[in-house]
């Protein structure tokens, strides 16, 4: 059997006992009708790193809205209209020439849904998960950003409630920019802190 | 609880599988397992303290094995078994942020040192900060309790700080230089560090 079998058969076994599950909680009354769908198109279309972008491109933009973000970024992010579960507290974390900020939940996969949407599969995953605590350097290297000794590392344990955007550096080469020009440049993985943002030309890790 | 879910520190899983971008959902059971659990913490079935220590509760290898909504569907199927039968109240307040009464504990810069808990329950302090030195650098507002209200033994809303621990005090001599960890914590996991 290939692995790929493998992974079908795995994938037709936790169908069916989808199926199940969702007809023992129809039948006690727990699935509106219309519900499931709603909440999988809500999380498949109205949310994902789009929207963080927009708040860190505002922050590049816009001095009084960084600063407003830093000191109160649950208020700075819903003034862009982003808020609901698992964005109940954020803390925006800056990064700077010297310091280089990393998010990760340890115990589950914790993550502010409505500014970066759903986790991707490697931020769950055990290997991400128990090693950006133990050796970020390291990690962050072979996930394609080697830091200069000199940069201090902040990793960020989302152990609680609050959950934490990086807010990335701006890239050299965007001096006059606008906003909806830097939107593109403020990635997934720089709001999460494994990557520095975009370069202006750069295609990859977009 | 002492389980497999608490990964923080332990070696021997590899490099992170990276990947630039995928879908929300890999397979339209998942995103229908992530609704159905959403629906069933709505309803009452558990409390997302609860639905947490759930996952937590399922065995070593079904928790390495499952996947992510593999993990979430084992958890709502476990907690529609041993809720059956039971009378739902949907969740009272939604959130988390709960105010309390009295001033913080702690202040931004106090030493402190981590408790050394091992609860057979649900804790959200990790194995791998417990019993060790760190300063506060956050205060945040205070919170439900998860400790407590997992087991449906109230909120008992507390303060969390986020504390950092530098790299050596949490890994040893052979930690990472220049290397800072911020674990946020409930008051109750910390006393003051007297020296």
């Amino acid at each position: 059997m290939s692995p790929h079998d493998h992974d079908h058969d795995h994938d037709a076994a936790f169908a069916l006992r989808t199926e199940a599950l969702e007809a023992l909680m129809t039948e006690r009354g727990l699935v509106p009708p219309g519900a499931i769908e709603a909440i999988v198109r809500h999380y498949e279309q109205d949310v994902g790193p789009l929207n963080g972008a927009r708040v860190v491109a505002r922050a590049w933009a816009d001095p009084a809205y960084r600063a407003r973000l830093l000191a109160d970024a649950t208020g700075a992010i819903a003034e862009l209209g982003f808020s609901g579960p698992q964005g109940e507290h954020m803390v925006a974390v800056e990064n700077g020439p010297r310091v280089h900020n990393v998010v990760v939940c340890t115990l589950c996969s914790c993550y502010p849904w409505p500014v970066l949407g759903l986790p991707p599969s490697w931020y769950k995953d055990p290997a991400y998960r128990s090693r950006i605590v133990r050796e970020p350097r390291r990690v962050l290297a072979e996930m394609g950003l080697a830091l200069p000794e000199d940069v201090e590392i902040r990793v960020w344990d989302s152990s609680a409630e609050i959950r934490y955007l990086v807010l990335p550096e701006r890239p050299a080469g965007t001096e006059g920019w606008d906003e909806a020009r830097l939107v593109p440049l403020a990635t997934r993985d720089a709001m999460i802190g494994v990557a520095r943002a975009a370069s202006p030309g750069d295609g990859d890790r977009a | 609880m002492d389980g497999i879910h608490d990964l923080g520190g332990m070696q021997g899983f590899g490099p992170v599988p990276w990947s630039a971008s995928e879908p929300s959902f890999h397979a339209s059971w998942e995103g229908r397992v992530f609704a159905l659990a959403s629906l069933a913490i709505a309803a009452g079935v558990a409390n997302p303290d609860a639905f947490r220590h759930a996952i937590e509760r399922l065995d070593p290898v079904t928790y390495l094995t499952a996947g992510y909504y593999g993990r979430w569907l084992a958890a709502t199927e476990l907690l529609m078994k041993e809720r059956a039968g039971k009378t739902l109240s949907p969740l009272a307040s939604p959130g988390t942020l709960r105010a309390v009464d009295g001033a913080p504990r702690f202040a931004l810069g106090d030493r402190v040192r981590t408790r050394r808990l091992h609860p057979s329950g649900h804790t959200r302090l990790p194995r791998y900060a417990r019993g060790l030195r760190g300063t506060i650098a956050l205060v945040h507002p205070s919170f439900v309790f998860p400790d407590t209200n997992a087991h449906e033994r109230g909120e008992n809303p507390e303060h969390v700080y986020a504390v950092r621990f530098a790299a050596r005090e949490l890994w040893g001599e052979g930690a990472e230089e220049g290397v800072q960890v911020y674990v946020d914590c409930f008051e109750g996991y910390l006393e003051p560090d007297v020296p």
